[in-house]
């Protein structure tokens, strides 16, 4: 097994303003818009983009939440592992309002269908866009792709794609494994 | 990702320390699902559920209902008389009529110990147990412990008394197991005839003086007395009952502390309970309601992950 770096640190910087940059170009204020970060892994990049849009552009009013779709999953009972849940959090209606959904790979593009049924629960939005860290390309399943990207990696089935979070791993970084 | 260790529930007794850990993280999932704005979810879209209940029940088969269809299975349910059916091949015939309509788990309410346990050595589907006898009633002791949980933040070192009609009461013994198996002290009370023979064997303590036992205890459960399995008299009047162990407010005031009340219901107003203190501050008897279904969801939800 062998890694490579896709992402270096001050990359991950450098994307994560130019991702709030446009983030802020096209919602402004953020009164209509809630950010959602898809659990478990989509969290990070959501407080993150939150953190930088609050600090360093003086947004003040963000609603942050998040999202599990482990009950929403069509891969239920299908390679016969019970699917644990994580914690959602979303203490605000999302009625009329801008979703956006923020996860930090985008590959087949399951759980953001998921996630496109999940969030209904929580009202019925204006809009819903996509923000990924990375998109895959040339491995969809289904007709979905994000808004805004971070960086698009071609990568083949059997090779992986490890985002590393200074929170969670200790370090900023976005690994190929193979 | 974990499992339970059993392919049915039965009781409690066939449960393990890990398998109500992730009952009560699974439940506290669903907990959060039942309070939104839509309260569904669709992962068990492809399971069919039959409710077999040969004894009369509302709440319970109500919970097993709702939690059924919030996760999205469909559901099938089948009341028999009690008088209708007999223990042994009719049972097993009778839920394998059912099962030939391809259904996937069954969820049984039967007067008869144990019958639970049969039909899992004869029958393919997971099977749950919503009260066999006066044998258990693992999903109520379940939801108890969670709602123990909820409002003290463990059930490890919490002390708990079970009043009331001990000897016929499946909530009773499975309570037993479940609050002993997560390291609370359970103390039983109520008159001497309602109370088992051997109870102490389960590592509980006895006491027949009520207000000594809400002295000791963090949490009382308050039962109710069944006489709908009573055939000889076990206490002289109802009355002299309410009075010796029937739960009051200048009871509960009269003590130094505050505890918590619980009660699996139906509850019988002014009998071991009187309203002002099941409706008081003090009382999460309908937070035991609500969590009912929460638990319920869990357990279907981590079987179903078993079904092929």
């Amino acid at each position: 097994m062998s890694q490579k770096v896709l992402l270096s640190e001050k990359e991950i910087h450098i994307i994560l303003h130019r991702l709030a940059c446009q983030l802020l170009e096209r919602h402004l204020d953020f009164s209509e818009t809630v950010l959602i970060g898809l659990q478990p892994r989509g969290i990070f990049l959501a407080q993150r983009l939150s953190q930088i849009l609050k600090k360093d552009y003086q947004v003040s009013n963000i609603s942050l939440g998040f999202l599990d779709i482990t009950f929403f999953r069509d891969d239920f009972r299908r390679d016969g592992k019970t699917l644990t849940a994580n914690k959602t959090q979303i203490d605000f209606l999302v009625d009329n309002k801008n979703v956006v959904l923020i996860d930090d790979v985008l590959y087949t593009g399951r759980s953001i269908r998921a996630a496109l049924t999940a969030i209904q629960s929580f009202g019925r939005p204006k809009e819903i866009e996509l923000l990924t860290l990375i998109d895959r390309r040339f491995s969809r399943h289904l007709p979905i792709q994000p808004n805004y990207r971070g960086r698009q990696v071609d990568v083949i089935m059997e090779e992986k794609v490890k985002v590393c979070w200074k929170e969670q791993e200790g370090e900023d970084r976005v690994y190929l494994i193979n | 990702m974990s499992q339970l260790s059993v392919p049915h529930l039965l009781g409690i007794k066939y449960l393990n320390k890990k398998d109500i850990q992730l009952i009560f993280e699974t439940a506290d999932h669903f907990k959060e699902v039942i309070n939104r704005p839509i309260k569904k979810v669709p992962s068990l879209r492809d399971i069919t559920i039959a409710n077999i209940f040969f004894e009369n029940s509302t709440r319970t088969k109500l919970s097993f209902e709702l939690a059924e269809k919030r996760l999205s299975a469909d559901v099938l349910n089948f009341s028999a008389a009690q008088s209708s059916v007999k223990k042994g091949e009719t049972l097993i015939d009778t839920v394998n009529n059912i099962l030939s309509m391809k259904v996937d788990m069954v969820v049984m309410r039967h007067p008869d110990p144990g019958a639970g346990v049969l039909l899992s050595k004869h029958i393919k589907a997971s099977i749950i147990n919503a009260g066999d006898g006066a044998h258990e009633h693992p999903t109520q002791a379940l939801l108890d412990s969670y709602s123990i949980r909820e409002k003290l933040g463990d059930v490890g070192g919490k002390k708990v008394v079970i009043v009331g009609d001990i000897l016929h009461s499946r909530v009773a013994l499975s309570n037993i197991y479940a609050l002993k198996l997560q390291g609370a002290e359970v103390k039983v009370c109520g008159p001497k005839t309602l109370l088992p023979k051997y109870i102490e064997s389960l590592g509980v303590g006895v006491e027949t003086n009520l207000k000594k036992a809400l002295e000791w205890c963090d949490v009382a459960n308050m039962l109710r007395v069944q006489n709908e399995r009573m055939d000889i008299s076990y206490f002289p009047s109802t009355r002299e009952y309410t009075q010796l162990y029937g739960l009051n407010k200048p009871l509960l005031d009269s003590l130094n502390k505050e505890i918590v009340i619980m009660h699996p219901g139906p509850i019988n107003r002014g009998v071991e309970i009187t309203s002002e203190v099941a409706d008081s501050e003090q009382s999460i008897i309908l937070n035991q309601v609500e969590n009912g279904v929460a638990v319920r969801m869990a357990v279907i939800y981590l079987l179903a992950s078993n079904i092929k």
